[in-house]
């Protein structure tokens, strides 16, 4: 105790502190989810959780880490609960259990741990799950088909055949669909006016799920756990891009409202792109990485192969953000009129 | 009077924990069982002890003698006599000794005969020394000698004056009850200040939480009819760190690497111009200051506190609880735990704390750090401490410094915030000392290096000199054999031939070795600039031994300089070009 040096007072806030905020500013997303979706995503965030947890114990015990103050600080839980937002809801357990062994083991432990990731690990989780299963990735449940709750957990555990009902296409993919076939008599108005799919702007029941997300990352702003760079420009840049190209050509681009509120863009813009572990730290940093993954969002789900594009974005802006925050560096007290 | 308010970036609100010692009036501690008196209690040289054992001493005889002009006097607290001048162990945190006085006290506290110094007569170079012999340091913290930064730049006008009552520290309370009680005298101190610096404005910067004595001093200011503006500044640690009370109060940022009076501002604490006065009108030197005595004890409460007062003695005058495990100095923020109960009180310490667990909660263990950027939000320095942390960690200090870790002032907002509750300050510490001792280290190296090198080029040249004057005799004989040859012979062609075979011994003589590496090439050079000088003394000379002479010898010498010439055995003088030019 003699030694200990000042400040003597400190704050009180924790890492897991921190992580369960972060969980808490998910909730309402989460309960748009269960509500409009179905509640087996309830079931999914267990799954991907006691993954998670294993996965951390496990890594923990071979690096000779110990194992309570770890297991305990919440970030092995904010990344499984990622992967089971962003997976599809009605993906086997076992795929969403494997990415997040992979996530954990491979994207956090084998990098050195908590605060050592260069990528956000459930994106990488969801990279290399789409990579390797994308028949299983690709296969979003039709939103009116109102699956009862033992129908939907039964066909996640592998005990019902995966029917067809299943695999009906989602809004983005729709869209990207009548894009591809260059078919000049599919209009993208008409097709966004079938409310079954697309719901009153973006997809139904997905729109309200967005804006759970919202209201949950507008909290942890206020509760100044994340700063206002990355979400308004990740938005900022989505919008912008997507909203030229939609007044460029309404019949073939969807509106600005309709890309924000649809896939990942949303719990992206809050919860995936501010992960400060693998992000920019900078405050200009943080404004070119937001950007950086709206743009390639909008750039791979628009014209890529795959539904959506949040996750390769962010990751390809991981890639870039030490170089990004060795160049914003912000000037320094008193040495402001010489940078 | 209402002024726009600048911010600084960053900072931090910790719980201030002031209220506990300002309920009583400042109280006058007794005098101790001893006390023990560092001779170096300000910033620079170390005083040098004037007494010694056995000596009797009054209070405020002086006992140590500025050493140069960064140093300021110090003196006895109180009557009595001197035990021993020895050394002991120092409210440090590195727990090392220092040279001290130590006096028995008398129990008269019987002053030295003194007087008001005669200010309005003396030359600010004088009051300036008066201070400097009276022992006034910044009393802040930094003990800066203040007669030292109390001289105006010659280039920059002094345009603020800013006074630090801000005392943002948590639990201090010393400055606050000075301006509620002693506000005159403050004021007639920093009036002192505005005499010697002239500035154009005089601001005395007051957190907002201390509004007692804002109005003690506003107060003061219109009873002396003073220009002074006292300013209520936000409650937010460390608005007390003068370069961000300059930079609330005058918008201007000071850099780590520029002095505040380059940006025309000067700042000093309140408590510092309170002892200015107390020397300027009393003739007292600093022998005493108020501390706060506050944290775990049942009566906290700010004493006037003999310097040297062994800080166990003064901690029971407010009656600690039995659990006090330690004693901060300082504060919270920026204190440390000294490293014995028995260390004295210096004219640097404001503030004793008693530690406890209750108080001030063990550290949770250390967790890795997750780049969150709450640290690089709460500098007030701007800087990004989860990235000077990272390369401290790796003793890349390099790195540490191209992100500005010199400007970092530790006040410890970053480790405040830390979810993973990382000791960074302890860190950028670390880095700094290292940094400072590998340049300790290197310029020792160089030094050895430079000391040798001299050696070697001081061999070498006395070789090259002893070379270059067996080659001088040789050249001489050889010239005095041509000339005697060339005045016996008609310029007989074999004598020529032999006196051309005995002239090349002066080129070769001078040794011209091929330079193998860039050092030996420097040293040749600096060998070669020698002989070049003693060759040019030796031209500059020669001709004084041929002024006097007669028209015939004159004319004997040219002659047989134009023989010589024709030979080819000496070279062209400027004299003669043509003879070049034919070449």
């Amino acid at each position: 105790m003699m030694f200990a040096p000042a400040p003597y007072l400190l704050k009180d806030v924790s890492v897991s502190q921190v992580m369960t905020q972060v969980c808490i500013a998910l909730v309402p997303g989460i309960v748009a989810y269960a509500w409009l979706i179905g509640p087996a995503i309830l079931v999914q965030l267990v799954i991907a959780s006691l993954a998670a947890l294993a996965a951390e114990s496990v890594m923990l015990k071979i690096r000779g880490k110990p194992q309570a103050m770890f297991l305990s600080d919440g970030s092995a839980v904010v990344t499984a609960w990622l992967i089971a937002l962003t997976f599809p809801p009605l993906a086997p357990w076992w795929l969403v259990a494997l990415g997040t062994v992979f996530a954990i083991v491979v994207a956090k432990h084998l990098y050195g741990g908590l605060g050592q990731n260069p990528f956000n690990p459930a994106m990488v989780a969801f990279a290399v799950c789409i990579v390797a299963f994308p028949a299983l990735m690709s296969q979003w449940p039709s939103v009116g088909l109102r699956m009862p709750l033992v129908d939907q957990l039964n066909i996640i555990l592998g005990l019902a055949p995966r029917v067809d009902a299943l695999s009906g296409a989602t809004p983005l993919d729709a869209l990207k669909t009548a894009l591809k076939l260059g078919d000049s008599s599919v209009d993208v108005a008409q097709l966004l006016a079938n409310q079954d799919i697309f719901g009153n702007f973006a997809g139904r029941g997905w729109e309200w799920v967005a804006g759970g997300y919202l209201l949950g990352g507008l909290w942890l702003w206020y509760r100044k756990l994340i700063t206002w760079h990355v979400p308004v420009a990740f938005i900022g840049a989505l919008a912008v891009l997507s909203g030229a190209l939609w007044l460029y050509d309404p019949a073939r681009f969807a509106s600005p409202l309709f890309h924000l509120f649809s896939g990942g863009a949303m719990i992206g813009a809050f919860f995936i792109a501010t992960d400060p572990v693998s992000g920019c730290t900078t405050p200009r940093g943080k404004l070119i990485f937001g950007a950086g993954a709206g743009l390639l969002a909008y750039i791979i789900r628009v014209f890529g192969g795959y539904p959506d594009g949040v996750a390769f974005a962010v990751l390809l802006m991981n890639l870039s953000a030490p170089l990004i925050d060795l160049l914003t560096q912000p000037p320094i007290f008193g040495m402001k009129d010489k940078a | 009077m209402l002024m726009n308010l600048f911010k600084f970036k960053g900072g931090v609100k910790p719980p201030t924990n002031k209220t506990q010692s300002v309920t009583l009036p400042i109280a006058v501690a007794p005098i101790p069982s001893r006390l023990v008196v560092p001779l170096h209690q300000s910033i620079g040289g170390t005083p040098r002890p004037v007494v010694q054992a056995g000596d009797q001493v009054l209070k405020g005889q002086l006992i140590g003698e500025a050493d140069g002009w960064i140093s300021a006097a110090i003196h006895a607290p109180t009557s009595g006599t001197v035990v021993e001048v020895a050394m002991h162990v120092q409210p440090h945190p590195s727990g090392l000794d220092a040279m001290c006085v130590v006096i028995a006290p008398d129990g008269r506290d019987e002053w030295i005969a003194h007087q008001p110094f005669d200010y309005a007569n003396a030359a600010p170079e004088a009051v300036r020394e008066y201070l400097q012999q009276s022992g006034v340091v910044g009393l802040g913290g930094a003990v800066f000698p203040t007669h030292g930064k109390l001289t105006p730049s010659k280039t920059v006008p002094m345009e603020e004056l800013v006074i630090n009552g801000a005392e943002c520290e948590p639990f201090i309370t010393c400055d606050d009850l000075l301006m509620r009680e002693r506000a005159e005298e403050v004021v007639r101190g920093i009036g002192i200040f505005r005499d010697l610096l002239q500035p154009k404005k005089v601001l005395i910067g007051i957190e907002d939480n201390k509004p007692e004595a804002a109005a003690a001093m506003r107060a003061a200011v219109d009873a002396l009819g003073e220009p002074f503006s006292v300013i209520q500044v936000p409650t937010l640690y460390p608005a007390g760190g003068a370069k961000q009370l300059i930079r609330v109060l005058t918008g201007k940022e000071v850099p780590a690497a520029k002095r505040s009076t380059d940006l025309g501002v000067q700042c000093f604490n309140v408590a510092t111009a309170y002892t200015a006065w107390r020397a300027i009108s009393h003739g007292e030197p600093v022998v005493s200051r108020l501390v706060t005595v506050t944290g775990n004890v049942h009566a906290p409460r700010n004493y006037e506190v003999l310097i040297g007062t062994p800080m166990d003695e003064l901690l029971q005058l407010a009656t600690p609880h039995p659990d006090t495990d330690g004693i901060i100095m300082g504060g919270p923020m920026m204190g440390f735990l000294v490293p014995d109960r028995q260390v004295p009180v210096i004219k640097a310490t404001n503030c004793l704390i008693a530690h406890d667990d209750r108080l001030f909660p063990p550290k949770p263990p250390e967790m890795p750090c997750i780049r969150c950027g709450s640290c690089a939000q709460a500098c007030p320095h701007e800087l990004q401490p989860f990235e000077m942390y990272w390369f401290s960690r790796a003793k890349n200090f390099g790195k540490t410094q191209e992100y500005h870790i010199f400007d970092c002032i530790e006040c410890g907002c970053c480790s405040f915030v830390c979810p993973s509750r990382i000791p960074l300050v302890q860190y950028f510490r670390f880095a700094k000392s290292e940094i400072w001792a590998r340049e300790r280290e290197k310029n020792a190296a160089d030094g050895a290096k430079t000391r040798f090198e001299f050696k070697q080029v001081r061999e070498e040249r006395e070789k090259a000199e002893k070379a270059e004057k067996l080659a001088k005799a040789a050249a001489a004989q050889a010239a005095k054999k041509a000339a005697e040859a060339a005045a016996a012979a008609a310029a007989g062609e074999p004598v020529a031939e032999g006196a051309a075979a005995v002239e090349p011994v002066a080129p070769e003589a001078t040794p011209v070795p091929v330079a193998v590496d860039p050092e030996k090439a420097a040293k040749m050079a600096t060998i070669q600039a020698a002989m070049e000088r003693a060759k040019a003394q030796r031209e500059a000379a020669q001709p004084k031994n041929t002024e006097a002479l007669k028209a015939t010898q004159q004319k004997e010498i040219d002659e047989i300089e134009a023989r010589r010439q024709a030979a080819h055995l000496t070279e062209a003088t400027p004299a003669a070009p043509a003879g070049e030019k034919t070449e």
